[in-house]
């Protein structure tokens, strides 16, 4: 197990995981997304949707510790990756501008990465350890969604991972070497429309919500 | 920077990083360049300015710099923040003072990473980049008798491939305009030269291994895809090859 504990310690290791849990974040946020949505069609929809997520039982916790798993593996590697960036240049230059490679997105990725894990942390505590056996789901986002502060802090969110993202998703395809100049275009393409939808499906449902009670 | 195109001498203020040695802290000094011709090379204004210095008594700026036309990769710094200068596919004894304006101001700064250390003034020390070539950028050719040309075929599409990555001239313009100071561009140049060659395929695992290897050990930084290198290599080396080189380290380590 040496040779493969050599690989993924190496800087293109590292940044191996980076990719392969961040796509998986992407896919998980599609899902995430796609469920959510049923909002738009009631109540009662989305409770519906709630409960038959939480009838898959063991498939889901094992889908959750997966998820754990690799937030623990993409928040490590990144935290050592820019720990690693940092040291590489200990004296910064005097005057220092882009050639125009850079992105918002590209220059921001530790710093939104950072804000998405607390953001993620409180989102736990406001949706998944709570008392479910008292209220239904749709209560329970309701009423937090019903305190404008609430309704800020998750717009504020979904923007920063929509930030994430939009360097986030073709950055991974050219980690895993997935790289044609035929098809590039079309990748950074798809990351910019990925994030946008993903910033705006999210972004407007504590707005909806708060506008609807 | 606008084009001064009527005026066939112009007078500019550098601010100039100057350090006396590796380990000691330098500043940036200021200097007037007058009466630099527009014909001149960025190299040769500093000639004039150094010669300068050197009547006035003074230590002139230490530069590196070898064939002054472009194909070495010895010279190198950054001016105004930008690696060679503003100018794309240009290195910094190509850059023409033509693309700079009467009484611009130039700041001018070696290229600073923690693997490359500054020996004096502008000139730094790459030796890392050499230490990587010899972890496994090379072929290892058994004596013998030349080989017929026509021996292995070979499609002219990975030929020409294999030239723009084997255009790299070892510059260092990759590692000093990352935010990350990360040497990728130059390892998958090199990686990428061998193996989309016949000839490089059979050392291709262990070569791609070594090299990383010694890449991380120098102390450069990881590659976030900023493409800031692509943007600033003098030989518009193409990103495609640090793809290239994350395909063939997957292929070395898990296959
Ligand atoms: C939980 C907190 C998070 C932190 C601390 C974090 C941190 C980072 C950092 C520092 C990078 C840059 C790594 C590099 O380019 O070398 C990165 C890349 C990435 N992140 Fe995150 N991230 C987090 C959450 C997320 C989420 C929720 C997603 C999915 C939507 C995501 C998707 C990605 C992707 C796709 C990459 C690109 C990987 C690559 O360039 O190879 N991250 N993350
Ligand atoms: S001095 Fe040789 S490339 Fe500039």
């Amino acid at each position: 197990m040496n040779w493969f504990f050599d690989i993924i310690r190496s800087s293109i290791g590292k940044k191996m995981m980076m990719a392969v849990t961040g796509l998986s974040f992407c896919i998980f946020l599609t899902g995430h997304l796609i469920g959510n949505l049923t909002i738009y069609k009631g109540k009662d929809a989305f409770n519906t949707y709630a409960e038959k997520l939480h009838s898959l039982g063991p498939l889901l916790t094992a889908a959750e510790i997966g998820l754990l798993l690799f937030a623990v593996v993409h928040v490590l590697s990144g935290t050592l990756l820019f720990i690693g960036n940092f040291y590489a240049r200990p004296q910064r230059y005097v005057i220092k501008k882009s050639a125009g490679g850079r992105t918002v997105g590209s220059r921001t990725m530790p710093y939104t990465g950072f804000f998405v894990l607390l953001f993620v942390v409180f989102h736990l505590i406001n949706f998944h350890f709570v008392d479910k056996t008292q209220q239904t789901i749709y209560l329970i986002v309701s009423n937090a969604f019903a305190d404008p502060v609430y309704v800020f802090v998750y717009i504020a969110a979904m923007i920063i991972v929509a930030v994430h993202v939009s360097h986030g998703f073709w950055s991974a395809f050219q980690t895993v070497g997935a790289n044609h100049p035929k098809y590039m275009p079309i990748v950074r393409g798809t990351a910019i429309c990925f994030s946008l939808a993903i910033g705006v499906g999210f972004g407007f449902l504590p707005i909806y919500i708060f506008y609807m009670q | 920077m606008s084009e001064s195109k009527d005026k066939k001498a112009i007078n500019l203020t550098l601010k100039v990083w100057r350090q006396i040695g590796p380990d000691v802290k330098g500043s940036l000094e200021t200097y007037h360049a007058g009466d630099i011709s527009t014909d001149m090379s960025f190299l040769e204004m500093l000639d004039v300015v150094n010669e300068g210095l050197i009547i006035e008594g003074k230590e002139p700026i230490a530069f590196d710099h070898d064939c002054r036309e472009g194909i070495c990769g010895m010279c190198g710094a950054m001016v105004n923040g930008r690696a060679h200068g503003p100018e794309k596919g240009t290195t910094l004894c190509q850059l023409h003072m033509r693309h700079f304006s009467d009484n611009d101001t130039i700041v001018i700064e070696p290229w600073k990473s923690r693997a490359f250390k500054i020996i004096k003034d502008l000139a730094v020390d790459r030796s890392a980049l050499d230490l990587i070539i010899q972890a496994g950028g090379y072929i290892s050719a058994n004596a013998g008798g030349a080989p017929d040309g026509n021996a292995i075929p070979f499609p002219q599409e990975s030929a020409e491939k294999a030239m723009d990555a084997a255009a790299c001239i070892g510059c260092g313009a990759c590692v000093a305009s990352c935010p990350n100071a990360s040497a990728m561009l130059f390892v998958g140049a090199k990686v990428s030269h061998f193996a989309l060659l016949p000839q490089g395929r059979p050392e291709a695992v262990k070569r791609v291994l070594a090299m990383v290897k010694k890449m991380d050990e120098c102390g450069f930084g990881n590659c976030t895809n900023e493409t800031e290198c692509e943007a600033e290599c003098p030989k518009e080396i193409s990103i495609t090859n640090i793809a290239r080189l994350n395909r063939e380290y997957l292929k070395a380590g898990f296959l």
